[in-house]
């Protein structure tokens, strides 16, 4: 007779989720909480391990006969190589200063979201295979088998991480959780699994030099699109050159700003300040890209996709390069280029044409950020500026992860803030500047159909900016990054409507007084100025 | 009236507990940080539940005006919708206020200080607040996927223009 349950047993409902140990909860691929897995095509067009069609909620991943076997030899081979990655394998002592820090854990209560949880997924295999102690006790030393669930519960996890280093602000010991995710990810590669929207835009990138995969003539139009925009608004003719050999900077930056609003308006900023200061520099249509998506896939990657930078500055014999605004470009640039590419012996010191200023911290990469630039021109009182262009805007700052992280990045972006806009206001303490939370998206992660996630994580930054928008009216959300700028919109619109978001060179354009322009009656998104905002009297 | 004073002058210890009980979705180690919801920015969203759900039980105990329960359940759904749980586990903590309040007033029911018709009357105004909990969830989840649409069709809307004007 079959075993039915009494009444009162069936009301009995346990609503905690499960109490099995993390070891032993494998990982449910739910829509909206994991994206796409690469393509077969994109695979094969940078030559790849495994490329095939698979779907990570399916039983069956198609991995390699021998994938065990190709995950401890790489990892192996890892350990061997980043003498880093050793020390942060043995040194966790587990503290938990890392684990409420991550925006995904705090957005998500979801516990293998703590970093320190997220390294462990790595150490544990770590332990089983390369530790005495973890061969000899196993799980009572913290060691588990690698089986399929942990490579899936790898994909899950690492590809929630957005390598925001956050974290390891935090971190007694210095471990960079996000190195761990960047070696999990070369690991998972080895198996060809990887997500779509890293492995679509490497492939695009390698072939064309940039993300979308457009082809010269294309970004040149979509430049030209930016310039007649100008022309309409201020009455001023621009005319920006594209590979010309012999110019004094080439101007790199992420393809996101020429293609999608509101990158497009930082674009038209870039264009606008580059213009008033008869700057001698050129845009290379195959260096069409700062941004480097290799870099969230392998450091390999990040170095094939890196090289055209210093390549097109070589070919086209310019002195030094000039990067715009963006997140990860600049990690990358700041932190890995000088060594994987470098060094770049055949550029110049950067030295301000304008000011005279030299840029000696970018004497190794010769190549120097925007931000640095602008604040740069106006300490000098280089440009002619009218804050009350953007006197419609009440504007708070997100400090981008990179910049703000890797690069310290903290004070010359609120210092142009400051100088073209009357109304700005920085979020709290514990938000901002080395602390600041991330856009949610980074890391490779911004595919909409990640879109659930994306609002987890992106949740304690929106929450920052609800309480500057409801304590000072602010309405405009600053950043340095082009993820940001795709990344934050739907953020915003999720969690804190009325509040749009504006790349810096976007409000230094507005505020810009160009020679020869005609009355501004709108900003550079068509929105009219209140009265008398446009001339151009200060 | 009975069950209405009691409600007013046990707020915090009902409240409290009602926050502990929608906390117990979370597993172990996030319900013990979550628990700490005076960290407005550090915990985002224990902060937001604690908030919600006071606001909530203040309407309660005024009559549930739906325009002034929904700003409240906002701060809650809008975390639950994004988040693992099936619509009913996203409402489910609503309905567990009923058994909070049965368990908090044990003693004033045993010694027939609140009436039976006062406190059916109180669950069914728990019952209505879930039906606007589970509308919010909708509403929440409605505007998710218009924030979706809305972000595939800007990824093209510009290159769309530039080939011939073509707008969504």
């Amino acid at each position: 007779m079959a075993s039915v349950p009494k009444p009162d047993q069936l009301l009995k409902i346990d609503h905690r989720p499960p109490q099995t140990g993390w070891m032993d909860t494998p990982v449910v691929f739910k829509k909206g909480t994991y994206s796409h897995a690469a393509k077969a095509k994109n695979l094969e067009a940078v030559d790849l391990p495994n490329p095939r069609d698979w779907s990570p909620d399916q039983q069956d991943w198609k991995l390699p006969e021998n994938w065990k076997e190709i995950v401890l030899e790489g990892l192996r081979e890892r350990l061997s190589r980043y003498r880093s990655l050793q020390i942060f394998m043995d040194i966790c002592v587990r503290c938990g200063a890392c684990a409420d820090k991550c925006h995904f854990f705090i957005g998500s209560g979801d516990p293998k979201n703590m970093p320190v949880l997220r390294a462990e997924l790595l150490r544990s295999v770590y332990r089983k295979d390369f530790t005495t102690a973890g061969k000899i006790l196993g799980k009572f030393a913290g060691a588990r088998e690698l089986t399929t669930d942990v490579i899936k519960e790898w994909f899950y996890y690492f590809f929630q991480c957005t390598e925001c280093r956050r974290c390891s602000v935090f971190c007694p010991y210095g471990i960079d959780t996000a190195e761990i995710t960047i070696i999990v990810r070369e690991l998972l590669n080895l198996l060809g699994c990887n997500i779509d929207w890293i492995a679509g835009p490497v492939a695009n990138c390698y072939r064309t030099g940039n993300h979308l995969g457009i082809q010269p003539h294309t970004f040149k139009d979509m430049v030209e699109f930016c310039v007649e925009d100008i022309e309409k608004l201020t009455g001023v003719k621009i005319e920006p050159t594209f590979n010309r050999k012999g110019a004094e900077i080439l101007f790199v930056t992420p393809s996101g700003d020429v293609f999608a609003d509101p990158g497009t308006y930082t674009l038209m900023g870039y264009l606008m300040l580059f213009h008033e200061l008869g700057l001698d520099y050129t845009w290379s249509t195959y260096a069409s890209d700062g941004g480097n998506f290799g870099f969230f896939h392998s450091m390999e990657m990040a170095k094939r996709l890196n090289y055209k930078i210093y390549a097109e500055a070589k070919r086209l014999g310019v002195k030094w390069i000039l990067g715009g605004e963006c997140g990860h470009m600049w990690r990358v640039i700041h932190q890995y280029m000088d060594t994987m590419n470098g060094p770049a012996d055949f550029l110049e010191v950067p030295v301000s044409p304008i000011t005279g200023t030299r840029f000696d911290h970018a004497g190794s990469t010769k190549m120097v950020h925007i931000a640095e630039f602008t604040a740069d021109l106006i300490r000098h009182n280089k440009l002619k500026l009218d804050a009350r262009r953007n006197d419609h805007f009440k504007v708070t700052f997100h400090d981008s992860c990179n910049p703000a992280r890797s690069m310290g990045l903290f004070e010359e972006p609120r210092y142009v803030l400051r100088n073209v806009c009357n109304h700005f206001y920085d979020m709290p303490e514990g938000t901002i500047r080395e602390q600041t939370f991330c856009c949610g998206s980074g890391g490779g992660l911004n595919s909409d159909e990640f879109s659930e996630m994306r609002m987890r994580g992106g949740f304690p930054r929106a929450n920052a900016v609800r309480y500057v928008r409801e304590k000072y009216g602010v309405n405009t959300l600053a950043c340095i990054c082009a993820v940001d700028r795709a990344a934050l919109p739907p953020l915003m619109q999720y969690w804190v409507p009325g509040v749009e978001v504006a790349g810096l060179h976007e409000l230094v354009g507005n505020a810009l007084i160009m020679s020869g322009e005609v009355p501004r009656t709108s900003d550079l998104r068509g929105n009219p100025l209140a009265e008398g905002d446009g001339d151009g009297d200060v | 009236m009975a069950l209405a004073e009691w409600m007013r002058q046990n707020k915090a210890p009902v409240v409290t507990k009602w926050f502990q009980v929608l906390l117990a979705d979370y597993a172990g180690e996030s319900g013990r940080f979550l628990e700490k919801y005076q960290e407005q920015f550090a915990n985002p969203m224990g902060y937001a539940f604690f908030q919600g759900l006071e606001g909530l039980f203040e309407q309660l105990l005024e009559g549930l005006e739906p325009h002034r329960v929904r700003p409240c359940l906002d701060k809650i759904m809008r975390i639950r919708a994004v988040e693992d749980f099936s619509p009913s586990q996203a409402v489910d903590f609503v309905f567990r206020l009923k058994g909070v309040v049965r368990e908090q007033l044990s003693g004033e029911i045993q010694a027939n200080r609140v009436s039976t018709p006062e406190i059916l009357a109180f669950e069914t105004m728990i019952d209505n607040l879930a039906l606007l909990a589970f509308d919010q969830y909708m509403l929440c989840r409605e505007h998710l996927n218009e924030v979706r649409i809305n972000e595939i069709k800007n990824r093209t809307a510009r290159l769309l223009a530039r080939a011939g004007g073509a707008t969504f």
